[in-house]
């Protein structure tokens, strides 16, 4: 059930406009009223823009679901991977007043790096916890306050109460919930809105949505790998 | 002139039982102490209904009331929470002065139109006192001893100019001048009933036999001068509670916490300042105290900032001993704006964010909660730091990087192994043909000279790794690109 079939079949044709910054086309599609079939999103929720057009247009509501959890699933040990797809994100994220929190992350985020992505590192709180108890009290602190646009996080294990609670402190506050978990952890429920699993390939990464609002799964996108951060 | 004076008829109690120290149904009386035959002075509700009266002695009311409890006058107690008043009503008049033994005195003339008129302010006065967990009396004179005449005769009286404040007086048992005992006697000889039959005496007559109530006469009067000094704040905050019983666990000293936390923030309320840090001791009734240390991610007086972190640490604190006694001593006291209401226009992190690191802080270490900075350092692991969130106000953007830089650095190089002159990293792995050398350091003893590459691992994931040229072409992972 977790790798879909990569038949060109499957692939959805929905118009998407512009990058990060551009206002999507109007029209009928875009009124929150009219049902475009299949990509649900329930009323009052946000999307932010992912800064890929192929993600965009397989994302229910065309971006990434903020006030909600996102699981990315990894091959590496680590959580290490899963990092790329989101930065675009992260960089636009970045330029409001509020922090993005990293949870537990297994190395130093490098600095240098992430500001060539166009992320303020001044907006980066790093939390690391000494037990994964604390970690995940920590991330749930993160999620509720309202302080932070993002909180990332590379939780050691979660149980499906633990996840609930998080997803709830999400929706609470509205900030983007995001949960590098390993690629084992997609046999497991999860109340996380939004699962994809991340395939690295020799050009790139494959993601293969394992799971969005409304939609189930769908065929995997290809991400070439950022230039600007190597 | 206008003073409001605070009358605090029941404070010798309240520094015992404030804050909920001492349970309300609990019968609580406070002796003067005196050696031989100690009296009591006050006792509260709960005693008087079991027929415990000022004046008695002690051991008179331990029999007539079971389960009480009998505490010695603490007149420093008293004193210290004067001064914590007068530096609370900060916030009304800039000219507050203590009167002990239970008074506090407000020139509220000048600032009585800034609260929209006097009664308004002295609601707001009496509410905060209320609040506080004091019972008050209030009144209004002309006169600082006037209005403190007035509120001691326990009602809310208010006298608007010299005239109608001789007449209220003139009702008044002359007790309320708190005279001592020779002199009362003297006006009980001369049969005085009422401060407006003193004032009917021969001035000469009461100037030779009870020269003290003359003169108090006078300056309640505004015949004689009163200067009141205005109260100046310390510089420092440090009050100190002793628990009714020895506690051990955290909730309870939390609590007890709460009460010197909310008498700091209604100090720092009136001195419009706030806290940076701040230090509660715990003290055990014999061996050492335990210090729990806060700081604050931007300067607060809000009660239930300052009281959260504290809460949280005192819950993952493991106690060596019952405590006996808290202390509480404020860090730097630096100026803070009155509460704007909602808004946020200050450099430092924003109410919610303040508040979320100081929770964070207090239940994780201190150092498990760190910001970014960049640092212009061609060394890739000096090209950054971690400092305080935020920190780096604004940040200048970086120069544009020359080449690849991973998204992950390893805190140190790890040295890979090599088959055949080739890393290996879980197989072996592919080398991108780009080559970039970082060398610099030389100056400050760290030299690094290093030959970076792109490696990819069979599975497809991007190292970052470095060989080091000549010394027998040793290979290390450096970072993880995605």
């Amino acid at each position: 059930m977790d790798t879909p079939s990569d038949s060109s079949a499957l692939r959805i044709e929905a118009p998407v406009s512009g990058g990060l910054e551009g206002p999507r086309s109007g029209g009928a599609a875009d009124r929150p009223d009219v049902w475009r079939g299949g990509g649900f999103v329930p009323p009052g929720s946000q999307v932010l823009a992912t800064g890929f057009r192929e993600l965009d247009a397989r994302l229910p509501g065309g971006g990434w679901p903020l006030g909600a959890l996102t699981e990315i699933l990894t091959p590496a040990p680590g959580g290490i991977g899963g990092l790329a797809p989101l930065l675009p994100a992260l960089a636009r994220l970045s330029r409001e007043r509020r922090w993005l929190a990293w949870v537990a992350p297994p190395y130093a985020p490098y600095a240098p790096a992430l500001a060539a992505c166009g992320v303020a590192v001044n907006r980066v709180l790093l939390v690391r916890p000494r037990s994964a108890g604390d970690g995940l009290w920590a991330l749930e602190q993160v999620l509720g306050a309202g302080a932070c646009s993002a909180a990332l996080a590379w939780p050691a294990a979660a149980g499906m109460n633990v996840l609930r609670r998080l997803q709830l402190a999400a929706e609470r506050s509205g900030t983007w919930g995001v949960l590098f978990r390993l690629l084992h952890a997609a046999r497991e429920p999860s109340p996380a809105v939004l699962r994809l699993r991340v395939e690295p390939v020799p050009d790139g990464i494959r993601l293969h949505l394992l799971k969005r609002r409304g939609r189930g799964a769908g065929a995997p996108v290809h991400l070439p790998h950022p230039s600007a951060c190597g | 002139m206008h003073w409001l004076c605070l009358h605090l008829p029941d404070l010798a109690l309240e520094v015992f039982s404030r804050g909920g120290a001492i349970p309300r149904a609990v019968p609580l009386a406070v002796s003067d102490g005196a050696s031989r035959r100690p009296r009591i002075v006050a006792c509260n509700a709960a005693a008087g209904a079991r027929g415990v009266r000022p004046g008695m002695e002690a051991g008179a009311a331990r029999a007539l009331a079971q389960g009480l409890v009998l505490r010695v006058r603490d007149a420093a107690a008293e004193r210290r929470a004067l001064e914590r008043l007068a530096q609370w009503a900060g916030r009304f008049t800039p000219r507050v002065s203590p009167a002990p033994p239970r008074e506090v005195l407000l020139e509220v003339e000048g600032s009585a139109s800034l609260f929209g008129g006097v009664s308004v302010l002295r609601a707001q006065v009496c509410a905060g006192v209320a609040r506080l967990g004091h019972r008050v009396h209030t009144a209004l004179a002309p006169t600082p001893l006037g209005a403190s005449l007035l509120a001691r005769a326990g009602e809310e009286r208010e006298a608007p100019d010299l005239a109608a404040l001789r007449t209220q007086l003139a009702g008044l048992p002359p007790a309320l001048l708190e005279m001592p005992p020779e002199v009362c006697t003297t006006l009980e000889g001369l049969g005085v009933r009422s401060l407006g039959e003193c004032l009917r005496l021969p001035r000469a007559g009461l100037a030779r036999r009870a020269a003290p109530v003359l003169a108090a006469l006078d300056r309640a009067l505004g015949i004689a001068p009163d200067p009141r000094p205005a109260f100046v704040p310390p510089p420092q905050f440090e009050d100190r509670l002793d628990l009714p019983a020895e506690v051990e666990r955290a909730d309870a000293l939390a609590f007890a916490a709460r009460r010197l936390l909310g008498d700091l923030a209604a100090v720092l309320a009136g001195r419009q300042a706030g806290v940076e840090s701040l230090e509660l001791r715990l003290l055990p009734r014999r061996g050492a105290p335990t210090a729990v240390r806060i700081g604050f991610a931007a300067p607060t007086r809000a009660p239930a900032r300052l009281a959260e972190p504290v809460r949280l640490r005192l819950d993952t604190l493991k106690l060596t001993a019952p405590v006996a006694a808290l202390v509480l001593r404020a860090g730097r006291i630096v100026p803070l704006p009155p509460d704007h209401a909602g808004g946020w226009f200050g450099t430092g992190a924003p109410p919610a964010a303040a508040a979320l690191l100081d929770r964070l802080r207090a239940r994780l270490q201190e150092d498990s909660v760190q910001g970014l900075g960049l640092t212009e350092d061609h060394r890739p692991e000096r090209a950054y730091r971690t400092c305080p969130p935020g920190a780096t106000v604004g940040g200048t953007p970086p120069p544009p990087l020359r080449s690849a830089r991973p998204l992950w650095l390893l805190p140190r190089p790890l040295p890979l192994e090599a088959r055949g002159g080739r890393p290996c990293y879980g197989g072996t792995l592919a080398l991108a043909p780009e080559r970039e050398r970082i060398e610099s350091g030389w100056w400050d003893g760290a030299d690094a000279v290093r030959d970076y590459f792109v490696a990819r691992t069979p599975n497809g994931m991007r190292l970052w790794i470095f060989r080091v040229p000549g010394a027998g072409g040793r290979w290390f992972l450096h970072g993880f690109f995605e």
